[in-house]
C-alpha cells in the first residue's frame, strides 16, 4: 500500500494575515498540512485593540485572541509559536528555523508584517520604560510600568494614530501625557488639516498636551526617569516614553531569498511574489490597487485579511484577484473614526457637519473624483463614502456641504 | 449557557453552545462560513451580518444606530439584520436562529 504525501503550506507570521490565510486555505479545500510560524509566543491576537480598549481594560490577552487554541486543532492548523524563521531557501523549498531545523514546503506564505521604527535618538536605547507599541508584550510592559509609577508622566514621541490612541488610553489610566510631534500638525501624513485640528482639540479637551514642531534630539537618563530634550531646548520629564514614529517592513527573509522587493515585498494581483510558489500578504507587501491605479503598501487589518483570502484561493487554484477599497478605523476617547479610501493626491476637501456634537465627515476629492472619506462618529458617512467610491458615483459638493439636508446617497449625488 | 443556531448560505444548519463573549466570536471560533469579524467586534467592518429569524427578534433586540448605519454597507440588509459582534451571549439568546447573510 502506498501513501501519497500530503502537500505542506508554510505560513511565516501568525497575525491577522497569517491566521486568516490558514483558515481561508481550509475553506478553499486545502487538504495538506498547514504550518504557522511566529516569533511571538502568544496565541495570535487582535492587534488594533492593543493601543485602544485592550490597553485600558484588565482583560488578559486570552480575551483578545483571533481564535481559540481549540479552533486551530479543529481545523488541523499547526501553530509554531515563539519560533523564529531565519532563512528561506526558495530553490530547495525549505525554511531554516532559529535552532537550525529545516522545514520543507510546497507553498510558502510570507505574512511577516512590520516592526516599529526606533529612531537613533541619543539616550533612547538606555532610557527607562521606553516602549514602542506593536505586540502584546509591549502592552504588558506599558501597563506594568504605568501601574508601578507614582507620577505617571508619559511622553509620546510621534502624533500618528498609534501615538494618539496610546495617549488617549494612558490618560484614561491616570497618566499625565505629552505628545511630541515633529511636523507642524498631528496626523499630517494621513489626513487633512481639518482632521488634525479636530484631534488636536479633542486631546486638549481631555487633558493631553499635544505639541507640534517638536524634534526630539536626546533622552537624558536619570535613575528612575528620563528627560526628553527637543532641538528647541524644551525639556519634558518622562517616567515612560512611548515611541510611535512609524514602521519598517519585515522584508529581510524575502530579500535574502532573492524575492523582488521595492517599498515592501512585491506581489501581483494574486498576492504572489516573484517566486511562483511564494506568496506575501499584509503590511509587508507592495501591491497594486486597481481602483487607485498604483502600487501601494498598507498597514491595516483589512489589507491583511483580504490578501490572505486571495493568496489562499490562488494556492488552491482559484482565480480571485485583489481589488478592494482600503478601510481603517481609530478609537480615541469616545470618538470613533472610520476611514475609507486613500486621500493621497487630493485637491479639495469638503467638510460635512451633522446636527450631533462631534459628528462630521471629511470628503477628499481629486477634482470631481471622490478619493476617500474620514468619518467622525458618523458611520452613515463612512457607509455612503464606501458606496460612492466603489461605484465611482459623482458627488455634488455643495449638496454634500449643505448639512440642512439629510445625509443620503440620493441627496448628495450630482445631477 | 445558550444554544445558538446558524444557517449558512449553503443551507447548512449548525447549532453551537456559548456561555459568554459575542456571537461573532463564537461563530469565528467554529468556522461558521460567512462570518469573518475582521475588526474584532468593534462594529467597524460589517463582516458578521446575520438575519435574525423574525419570531426571535425578542431574544436579540434590534440594532443600535451605528449598527443600522453599518448594515447599510450590505444591500441585503433588512429589519431583522444584526451585526452579531454586537450580540452578547446570555441566557436570553438561548434557542435563537440566525441566518448568515450572503
Amino acid at each position: 500500500m502506498s501513501e501519497t504525501k500530503k502537500p505542506i503550506c508554510v505560513i511565516i507570521g501568525a497575525s491577522h494575515g497569517g491566521v486568516n490565510c490558514a483558515t481561508a486555505l481550509r475553506k478553499e479545500g486545502w487538504e495538506g498540512d498547514i504550518l504557522l510560524f511566529d516569533a511571538d509566543p502568544v496565541l495570535p491576537y487582535h492587534r488594533p485593540p492593543l493601543s485602544k480598549a485592550y490597553l485600558t481594560s484588565n482583560d488578559g490577552i486570552d480575551k483578545n485572541v483571533l481564535k481559540s487554541a481549540e479552533s486551530y486543532q479543529k481545523e488541523d492548523i499547526t501553530l509554531n509559536l515563539g519560533v523564529k524563521v531565519v532563512a528561506i531557501h526558495a530553490k530547495e523549498q525549505t525554511i531554516t528555523l532559529e535552532d537550525g531545523t529545516q522545514q520543507n514546503y510546497d507553498q510558502l506564505v510570507l505574512a511577516t508584517g512590520a516592526r516599529p521604527v526606533i529612531p537613533p535618538i541619543e539616550g533612547l536605547a538606555t532610557a527607562q520604560n521606553a516602549f514602542p507599541l506593536r505586540t502584546a508584550a509591549h502592552v504588558a510592559s506599558i501597563k506594568k510600568g504605568i501601574n508601578a509609577s507614582a507620577t505617571k508622566r508619559v511622553v509620546v514621541i510621534g502624533g500618528g494614530y498609534i501615538g494618539l490612541e496610546t495617549a488617549a488610553s494612558l490618560k484614561r489610566l491616570g497618566a499625565e501625557v505629552v505628545v511630541l510631534e515633529r511636523e507642524s500638525r498631528i496626523l499630517a501624513r494621513v489626513t487633512a488639516p481639518e482632521m488634525s485640528s479636530f484631534f488636536h482639540e479633542l486631546h486638549h479637551q481631555n487633558g493631553v498636551e499635544v505639541l507640534t514642531g517638536k524634534n526630539v534630539s536626546a533622552i537624558e537618563n536619570n535613575d528612575a526617569s528620563n528627560v526628553v530634550v527637543c532641538t528647541d531646548g524644551s525639556r519634558y520629564p518622562a517616567d515612560m516614553i512611548i515611541v510611535g514614529v512609524g514602521i519598517l517592513v519585515n522584508k529581510e527573509l524575502a530579500e535574502q531569498a532573492g524575492i523582488k522587493i521595492e517599498n515592501g515585498i512585491v506581489v501581483n494581483e494574486k498576492a504572489q511574489t516573484s517566486e511562483a510558489n511564494i506568496y506575501a500578504i499584509g503590511d509587508c507587501t507592495y501591491h497594486f490597487n486597481p481602483h487607485y491605479n498604483r502600487f501601494i503598501r498598507l498597514e491595516s487589518v483589512q489589507n491583511a485579511v483580504d490578501q490572505s483570502k486571495i493568496a489562499a484561493a490562488a494556492i488552491c487554484g482559484g482565480a480571485s484577484v485583489y481589488d478592494t477599497i482600503p478601510w481603517f478605523w481609530s478609537d480615541q476617547y469616545d470618538v470613533k473614526l472610520q476611514m475609507v479610501g486613500l486621500s493621497q493626491g487630493y485637491t479639495e476637501v469638503v467638510v460635512r457637519k451633522e446636527d450631533k456634537p462631534n459628528s462630521f465627515s471629511v470628503w477628499y476629492f481629486n477634482e470631481d473624483t471622490l478619493l476617500s472619506v474620514d468619518a467622525v462618529n458618523n458611520a452613515k458617512a463612512y457607509v455612503l463614502g464606501t458606496k460612492a467610491i466603489k461605484q465611482k458615483i459623482k458627488i455634488d459638493k455643495w449638496k454634500l456641504f449643505d448639512s440642512t439636508s439629510i445625509l443620503k446617497l440620493d441627496t448628495i449625488v450630482a445631477d | 449557557m445558550a444554544k445558538i443556531t446558524f444557517i449558512t448560505s449553503d443551507d447548512e444548519t449548525i447549532t453551537l453552545e456559548g456561555t459568554s463573549g459575542s456571537v461573532m466570536a463564537l461563530a469565528v471560533d467554529n468556522g461558521i462560513k460567512g462570518i469573518d469579524g475582521d475588526c474584532g467586534g468593534v462594529c467597524s467592518c460589517a463582516t458578521c451580518h446575520v438575519h435574525v429569524l423574525p419570531e426571535h427578534v425578542s431574544k436579540t433586540g434590534t440594532a443600535s444606530e451605528i449598527e443600522t448605519d453599518m448594515l447599510e454597507l450590505d444591500d441585503d440588509a433588512d429589519e431583522f439584520s444584526r451585526l452579531c459582534c454586537q450580540l452578547e451571549i446570555t441566557e436570553a439568546l438561548d434557542g435563537v436562529v440566525l441566518r448568515v447573510a450572503k
